[in-house]
């Protein structure tokens, strides 16, 4: 009967461990952690633009400006079958901040969230800005919901005592987000606010500033506006590094489904997940 | 009554002589090369990892958009991006043979030629456990040859691959045909050692407001859990019909699903989609499987192999509500 009621309690105890191990969620190495996180808040913070608060101590401890989470909106089966990626917005000590436009299945979920649900979330992920380059003034270049992982950025560049200007387009002023910016000029399509035009005719006249002293552009926006801006820093030979979006279901470099193309011998193609979402202008083909 | 002393559950199967530590791998072209995940996931605990197909030559894959979510699944043209066989015997392989799981290399080639090539350089080569020859990817079409739907074909690549090597030789097989199950036959006949079943059905998914394909190859491959009971039934059929081993892939995501895939007649299963959303779901399931075989009182996994009980007389459907 002992034996029987020994063999009872290692059941119970290997029932444990399976739900452990089916439950486990969190695998961290390389500073890259599979988490469940607690959502601290989900606000609109203009029309269908939302900014997500979540807590993961071990992401804010290794991500740097132009890293991004792929973030599970839905539980298995229930939803959205793949990720959803997203710049880091901004880091608040514990907290990580995404803002992101709710545009689809999985980003309507993710907007829906409520303080206390938890969401899965993979990251940091990808390559950061390269902060450290030789330059005096950085100049931040954000087309609409491009603006997102800058808050991030520019906290990183005030420590290192880069001076900053950012200019934002929008289409108009209901649109515009410039919360943790910097010395900021806007433009928007319809005249309602600040420059009348585009963001790329509101920013060139500056590239001939000399007070600003060395430049390096950082960019993120639609692919028209980072292609512009990619032509001009050529012309003027300036360093311009922008981040882009890819179509990705892993956010690893397992499904190799986000190519870009490279400039240069060598490989065709670099992935936006795992080569970028940082890239030099230079190295790619917009 | 005395086997189960220990509760130690067996979850090891043989194939070719060689024994593979447990029933559960992961799929070509979702792992890589098993060195971008090795960090983030402890893939010693898996049975088994099939590379990323290899080709004689590097290949670039096809332009973007190459994946497109669908309903429970989704779609994809990668267009056997890889870097070529001789990259990844230098770069690859070396870190490879250092890990305590078993690795299958996948070759596709767009001739004869090259599946000869590619296999007899990966001959010379330690660390490769058994080959698995991709003859089914939808998304790459060259030279004319539609290999996986042309039945007199794969089993001309089988044998001769056969005469090459002495590893196992795992033929990946297309659902795109009428009846899957007279390819898995007409390899069996030329000495294949086990199939792969089944590899992406081709599907389709278009943007209304442009009007456009939303893949650039306008028709992909469609994996993930929407595929899983068309996946079933194809191992099922497959299992009826030939003697050799089953690797069961189709949008597994849990335990219970690979337990159906046993069940249906596959000796192992390979996870594909799933990689992407959870990078450690394989590790989790191969865990999972040996956990739920203790639970079940089942002291080896592989009596579950295509153990259905077809009887419907006394059946009761459970979970339905």
């Amino acid at each position: 009967m002992a034996a029987k009621e020994k063999m009872k309690s290692e059941r119970k105890e290997m029932l444990t461990v399976a739900r452990k191990s089916l439950e486990n969620k969190e695998t961290i190495m390389n500073g890259i952690v599979q988490q469940l996180c607690k959502v601290q808040s989900c606000d609109e913070v203009v029309a269908e633009t939302f900014l997500l608060r979540f807590a993961s101590p071990e992401i804010t401890a290794s991500a740097k400006p132009g890293q991004f989470v792929n973030v599970l909106a839905a539980e298995t089966g229930k939803g959205p079958l793949l990720r959803r990626p997203f710049s880091i917005a901004r880091v608040d000590s514990d907290i990580v901040e995404l803002l992101f436009h709710a545009i689809g299945a999985g980003t309507i979920l993710l907007s829906q969230k409520q303080p206390g649900d938890m969401i899965d979330v993979l990251g940091p992920l990808g390559q950061s800005f390269r902060v450290d380059a030789d330059y005096d003034t950085a100049l931040i270049v954000a087309g609409g919901i491009g603006v997102a992982p800058f808050p991030f950025l520019t906290t990183d560049l005030l420590k290192r005592g880069k001076r900053i200007e950012t200019f934002v387009g929008y289409r108009n002023a209901g649109q515009i987000l410039t919360s943790h910016l910097q010395n900021i000029h806007i433009a928007t399509d319809d005249g309602s606010t600040g420059f009348h035009g585009n963001v790329v005719q509101l920013f060139e006249p500056f590239l001939d500033r000399t007070e600003l002293g060395k430049v390096k552009i950082f960019a993120c926006g639609p692919t028209v506006m980072l292609k512009a801006l990619a032509g001009l820093a050529k012309r003027k030979n300036i360093c311009c590094e922008v981040s882009l979006e890819g179509h990705m279901a892993c956010g690893v470099g397992l499904c190799q489904g986000c190519p870009v193309e490279r400039t240069g011998d060598g490989a065709k193609y670099a992935l936006v997940c795992k080569d970028g979402p940082i890239f030099l202008t230079t190295d790619i083909i917009l | 009554m005395a086997a189960s002393k220990k509760n130690k559950v067996k979850t090891s199967f043989t194939l070719r002589g060689v024994e593979f530590k447990n029933r559960v791998f992961v799929a070509s072209g979702t792992f890589g090369y098993g060195d971008e995940i090795r960090t983030l996931v402890d893939v010693n605990r898996l049975g088994g990892i099939f590379t990323k197909s290899l080709s004689w030559k590097p290949r670039a894959g096809n332009p973007p958009q190459r994946v497109v979510e669908t309903a429970s699944g989704m779609l994809n043209s990668i267009g056997l991006a890889n870097i070529g066989v001789h990259a990844f015997i230098e770069q690859k392989l070396p870190n490879l043979r250092a890990l305590d799981t078993k690795i299958i290399a996948n070759i596709a080639a767009s001739s004869l030629q090259e599946y000869c090539d590619v296999l007899s350089l990966l001959e010379e080569q330690e660390g490769i456990a058994a080959y698995e020859i991709n003859v089914s990817c939808p998304n790459v079409k060259e030279g004319g040859l539609n290999f996986g739907t042309d039945c007199s074909m794969i089993g001309k690549i089988t044998a001769s691959l056969r005469k090459l090597t002495n590893k196992a030789l795992i033929i990946k097989l297309t659902p795109n045909v009428t009846h899957i199950s007279e390819f898995a036959r007409a390899v069996e006949a030329e000495g294949a050692d086990a199939v792969s079943v089944i590899n992406t059905l081709i599907g389709m998914a278009i943007d209304i407001k442009t009007r456009k394909p939303k893949l650039s190859t306008v028709t992909g491959g469609l994996s993930g859990p929407a595929i899983k009971p068309v996946a079933l039934a194809k191992v099922y059929e497959v299992a009826k019909s030939v003697k050799i081993p089953i690797f069961g892939i189709g949008g597994i995501a849990s335990v219970e699903d690979a337990i159906e895939f046993l069940l249906a007649g596959a000796t192992a299963v390979q996870v594909g989609t799933m990689n992407f959303v959870d990078p450690a779901i394989s590790v989790k399931i191969a865990d999972g499987m040996a956990i739920y075989a203790r639970e079940h009182g089942i002291s080896d996994l592989g009596t579950l192999v295509g153990a259905l009980d077809a009887d419907l007389k006394f059946s009761v459907l459970q979970s339905w509500l």
